[in-house]
């Protein structure tokens, strides 16, 4: 009792010293007010947060515990308790699920790795292109732009239809007008898939990195580039000293959001294959959606979504601990 | 103050989880009522060409079950992409349409969850009893030895679907009726860009028909008697390997077919560009698409040699649509009275010659509308050398850990590489340890 | 691109060997950008025997019939209309949410701020799937407990899409709010404004380009959806995401109808989304990238 008392004091003291306009209201109110209103403004957030993502979540643990076949599925409270099983059968890399697990982990990290790659590359060239003015400069942002203002599956049943390998536009091009291949290749199926994935994640990602790194751009000082051109600097080596230092810190931020995108992308994949991806373009969330859905075995897809946050947990803490050292404040 | 809060937030989270893990399931433990007589909810499944099409069949008839019965049905058509998700989440929920339609393969499936209704013999008695209906239909209506899941709605058959006028230029007299003979005309009727028969390789479910017959051809089966899978013996690694090999091997459906999914292999029929195609029931689709029913001709589905028949001579499985009913309904009485009105022999003439297939119904199939020479080769074939699915509790796994190995193994002929006995087996060995464990 | 004078950014003139990479880079990446609208539009302009045989860049002949048909195919216009209220209402009360949230952080310090910032973002990293069945399951048993029906309503999806647009939205917002110097707001608390005062007078309306842009965002977000669209709707429900699929059904895939259908359901979201791009562009330059 006392110490809440003495933490809710302490709280209210630093309330006080980090919000100045907050302490000027009447006293005795204010003091209630104070310490109750960000709570309050907080509480629907909390309540959403809990019921949508934190709840939930913890339920998928508890059902990665249980064996939840279709004969439990009618009332899964009724589902015999599993222990480890079902992240035994996830990991045990030498059986089939396991390999196939793996094996769709790896195609996921490699597509993603490169992805982002790709979409930060072509992104951060675009934004940087872009600076300068000169005609139809307006016009070519717009342009850039509508691939991620495109609804997800629109623009993914676009490229199916274009990858088709009887009628589709890009066989059309390469082999019949280029004559690049002796005979048109697959990319819905066989591993060219996972080229097919690669095209259309970037297509639809890189506005993303080229919109965050023009807005990162307008903030670098303009006394940096003029200091830079009277040391006699030109502008690609401009670019190299000032403007691609300077980004750092908005990259970080860019490429991991990039990062849990493409990893966690469910419906680029989904609209493109269906329910069953080709193993070249297995991607692990579709990989767990047919574990779980498919083939009615959702306590082995819930170990397998289970494992593949403890990863990406691991991976954005790692991140984020490599990449705030030597920046004083982390923004996340 | 603060207590107060911190105890009301524990509180909406103590609630919430108990909400989440206490309850399960949905209503699980009701078997069912008469709280709404005058509703019922029914899940069509998509059996025309379009939703559209379905609506257009569907609601004159429920117009016709409310004025005889003032039980009112909100009819939803399901596309079969969503079909089996929609099931398994109404089952998980309890909340579900009182009336549906499943494929007959999902029968035993969805037996093991126990969202259905069975079908005892008392209520079958309901609706006329089990022997209105044909024998074939009911052997895919759940496992053996235990009260069906559903009831027989629609029935088909494959057949043999050949282009007149295409067998007339290759000089082909007749249509095939062994595979050596279907390889050989196919082999007259691809070039110049069409090709002898249509497939649709990325489709799990079409290849698992496919492989389930050559199969039986082969004399083997997928699962043993007491239901384990077996997919690796070799009369299973021959029969999924004689199927690929029409593309792989005998080169007479296009590579590109490997990536049909969408029932594309069907136009390409209708526009001419496959000379053969085997499909199940695909008159009226044919005909939607504007090919006039006397430019395509229609045959038994090859064997390896002989007549179609019943052992290695099975040539179709049998296919076709359940009517089920949800077991916590709240409409028993009314759900009961829906399906007796759908099985009714004037209804199945109606509904079965609207989507061209077979009444599983004995009285309706000896109706004049089914005598037609197509039909015909149907009723034939599901009443002589039709099987049913295997029965078992993991077939909707199994039509996806197979059908998808057979997927792979068609990218692999499309791409060129060879297919080999050992890679059909690598696939199918692989296939079955995706099966659950017992 | 033939006028090349710089905005004062850099005060040196670019070297020619600049203004050509530019020049193909760009004209590439405008290639690889429009092919695919390209082929949206003009597909959508065919008649079906164009869109099911060979590709070809010039149609052989123009129908708007795809337009007419598609409303008929499907129930287009019912999913339209889901689409819109589930996404509109979904953004909005993710933006008034975020709002209150990223108001608490900015401004105040209390305990378990930083426990809640932490946790809001790193639901991002959550793989849609792993919540999927759960939170499913969850709707219908606060459904079956209270008779507030979540599953297969649109209530449910609006929840669910508001919820998955927050935690990038209360991140970015924080960073707007604050660029927003506080001696507005203490301007408004001497005038006499309560907190929420200081906040709707003051600080919303001097971030406006932070609010739309993320406005933006949470609309795109629900507009898109298509995994938990797939579970969570039932015919009288189903948005756009999922309603599409109708267009290939057991007959053939009516591609033309599809890209005419594509394009209705792009062109309100991408036309908002350019007219609004310049806000965007600010709203990030002060609020996530700072």
């Amino acid at each position: 009792m006392t110490t809440t008392t003495a933490t809710a004091e302490a709280a209210e003291r630093t309330v006080r010293k980090n919000s100045p306009g907050a302490a000027r209201g009447p006293r005795r109110t204010g003091r209630i007010r104070r310490i109750g209103l960000p709570y309050l403004l907080l509480l629907p957030a909390l309540v959403l947060e809990l019921l949508v993502h934190l709840v939930p979540m913890v339920i998928g643990i508890v059902m990665s515990f249980k064996e939840l076949t279709q004969f439990y599925i009618r009332d899964w409270g009724t589902a015999p308790w599993s222990g480890l099983d079902n992240y035994k059968v996830s990991v045990d890399f030498d059986a089939p699920v396991g390999k196939a697990l793996l094996d769709s982990f790896f195609v996921t990290v490699t597509f993603t790795l490169l992805s982002v790659g790709l979409c930060w590359l072509i992104g951060t060239a675009a934004a940087i292109y872009m600076q300068g003015t000169f005609r139809g400069r307006g016009l070519l942002r717009a342009l850039f732009l509508i691939p991620y203002a495109l609804p997800v599956y629109t623009a993914v049943i676009t490229w199916v239809f274009m990858f088709q390998h009887d009628n589709g536009l890009v066989n059309h091009v390469l082999h019949d007008q280029l004559h690049l291949t002796d005979k048109p290749s697959f990319w819905l199926i066989g591993d060219n898939s996972f080229i097919a994935l690669l095209t259309v994640s970037v297509w639809k990602g890189w506005p993303f990195a080229f919109l965050i790194v023009m807005a990162g751009l307008q903030n670098i000082p303009q006394e940096l580039y003029e200091a830079a051109a009277l040391d006699g600097a030109g502008m690609w080596q401009q670019i190299r000293r000032i403007t691609l230092p300077s980004l750092r810190p908005v990259n970080q931020v860019l490429v991991l959001v990039l990062f849990l995108w493409t990893f966690n992308d469910f419906n680029t994949p989904y609209v493109l294959f269906g329910k069953t991806a080709p193993e070249a373009a297995d991607l692990i969330s579709v990989h767990i959606y047919q574990a779980s859905f498919v083939t009615w075995n959702f306590g082995t897809g819930s170990a397998m979504s289970v494992l593949l946050l403890l990863f990406l947990l691991v991976v954005t803490g790692v991140y984020l601990l490599l990449t705030s050292r030597g920046r004083k404040t982390a923004d996340v | 103050m603060r207590r107060i809060r911190a105890a009301a937030a524990g509180a909406v989270t103590i609630s919430l989880l108990t909400a989440a893990t206490a309850c399960g399931g949905g209503s699980s433990t009701s078997g069912g009522s008469n709280d709404s007589p005058k509703t019922l909810t029914y899940w069509a499944s998509n059996q025309g060409a379009s939703i559209a099409i379905d609506k257009k069949v569907l609601q004159p008839e429920l117009d016709k079950f409310q004025k005889q019965t003032g039980i009112k049905v909100k009819l939803e058509v399901v596309p079969w992409s969503d079909l089996l998700n929609r099931i398994l989440t109404a089952t998980t929920s309890g909340q579900g349409p009182d009336v549906l339609n499943i494929g007959n393969t999902w029968s035993a499936s969805l037996q093991a969850t126990g969202a259905l209704l069975p079908w005892d013999a008392k209520n079958f008695g309901k609706i006329g009893g089990k022997d209105r209906f044909v024998d074939s239909a009911l052997g895919s209506t759940g496992a053996q030895g235990k009260d069906p899941a559903a009831v027989p709605l629609y029935s088909m058959a494959y057949a043999l679907y050949y282009n007149k006028k295409m067998f007339a230029d290759a000089g082909i007299a007749k249509p095939p009726t062994t595979w050596d003979e279907l390889i050989a005309d196919g082999k007259k009727l691809s070039k110049g860009g069409k090709w002898g028969l249509g497939a649709e390789g990325s489709n799990p479910s079409e290849n698992i028909h496919h492989a389930f017959v050559f199969a039986k051809q082969h004399g083997a089966d997928f699962f043993t008697a007491d239901g384990k899978a077996d997919f690796t013996s070799d009369g299973v690694v021959a029969a999924v390997k004689q199927y690929v090999d029409l593309m792989a091997r005998d080169k007479i459906i296009a590579p590109g077919n490997a990536e049909y999914a969408q029932n594309q292999s069907v136009a390409d029929f209708a526009t001419g560009k496959n000379a053969m195609l085997l499909w199940q029931s695909a008159s009226a689709n044919l005909k939607s698409q504007g090919m006039s029913e006397d430019s395509y001709g229609i045959a038994p589905v090859p064997v390896q040699s002989g007549t179609p028949g019943t052992g290695a001579n099975v040539n179709s499985m049998v296919a076709g649509i359940n009517l089920a009913v949800f077991k916590n309904t709240d409409n028993l009485d009314g759900a009961t009275k829906f399906v007796k009105f759908m099985t009714s022999d004037a209804e199945q003439k109606i509904l079965n010659t609207a989507y061209s297939s077979i009444p599983p119904v004995k009285a309706a199939q000896s109706d004049a509308t089914f005598n037609t020479p197509s039909n015909a080769v149907l009723k034939d074939t599901l009443a002589q050398s039709a099987a049913a699915l295997p029965q078992v509790a993991d077939e909707s796994q199994f039509e996806t850990a197979v059908g998808t190995a057979i997927k792979e193994l068609f990218a692999d002929a499309a791409a060129g590489r060879p297919v080999t006995e050992a890679s059909v087996k690598a696939k199918l060995d692989k296939a079955q340890q995706q099966m659950p464990k017992k | 691109m033939s006028s090349t004078v710089t905005r004062s950014r850099s005060p040196m003139a670019p070297p020619r060997s600049f203004l050509w990479s530019r020049r193909i880079f760009l004209t590439l990446l405008t290639g690889f950008v429009l092919v695919p609208v390209y082929v949206m539009v003009s597909s959508s302009l065919k008649p079906l025997a164009d869109v099911s045989g060979k590709f070809r860049w010039i149609p052989s002949g123009l129908t708007i019939r795809p337009y007419i048909d598609i409303w008929s195919t499907v129930p287009l216009a019912k999913y339209f209309m889901n689409s819109l209220i589930v996404a509109g209402a979904a953004t909005v009360c993710s933006v008034v949410i975020a709002v209150f949230s990223a108001y608490a952080v900015s401004r105040y310090s209390f305990r378990g701020k930083r426990v809640f910032t932490v946790t809001v973002l790193s639901t991002q990293m959550f793989p849609g799937i792993l919540f999927l069945l759960p939170l499913f399951l969850l709707y219908v048993n606060i459904g079956n407990a209270t008779g507030i029906a979540l599953f297969g309503s649109r209530g449910g999806l609006i929840l669910t899409y508001l919820t998955f647009s927050l935690p990038f939205s209360i991140w970015m917002l924080i960073g707007y709010f604050d660029s927003v110097p506080r001696d507005l707001d203490e301007a408004a608390l001497v005038d006499g404004c309560g907190p929420l005062g200081a906040l709707f007078r003051v600080v919303v309306p001097a971030a406006i380009p932070g609010i739309v842009a993320v406005a933006v965002y949470a609309f795109m977000t629900a507009w898109g959806e298509v995994l938990f669209a797939s579970v969570m709707t039932n015919d009288a429900t189903r948005t756009l995401a999922v309603g599409l699929q109708g267009y290939s059904t057991l007959n053939d895939v009516y591609w033309n109808q599809i890209m005419a259908a594509s394009l209705v359901v792009s062109v309100p979201v991408v036309a908002g989304f350019l007219l609004l791009q310049r806000y965007l562009v600010a709203g990030l330059t002060a609020g996530a990238v700072k």
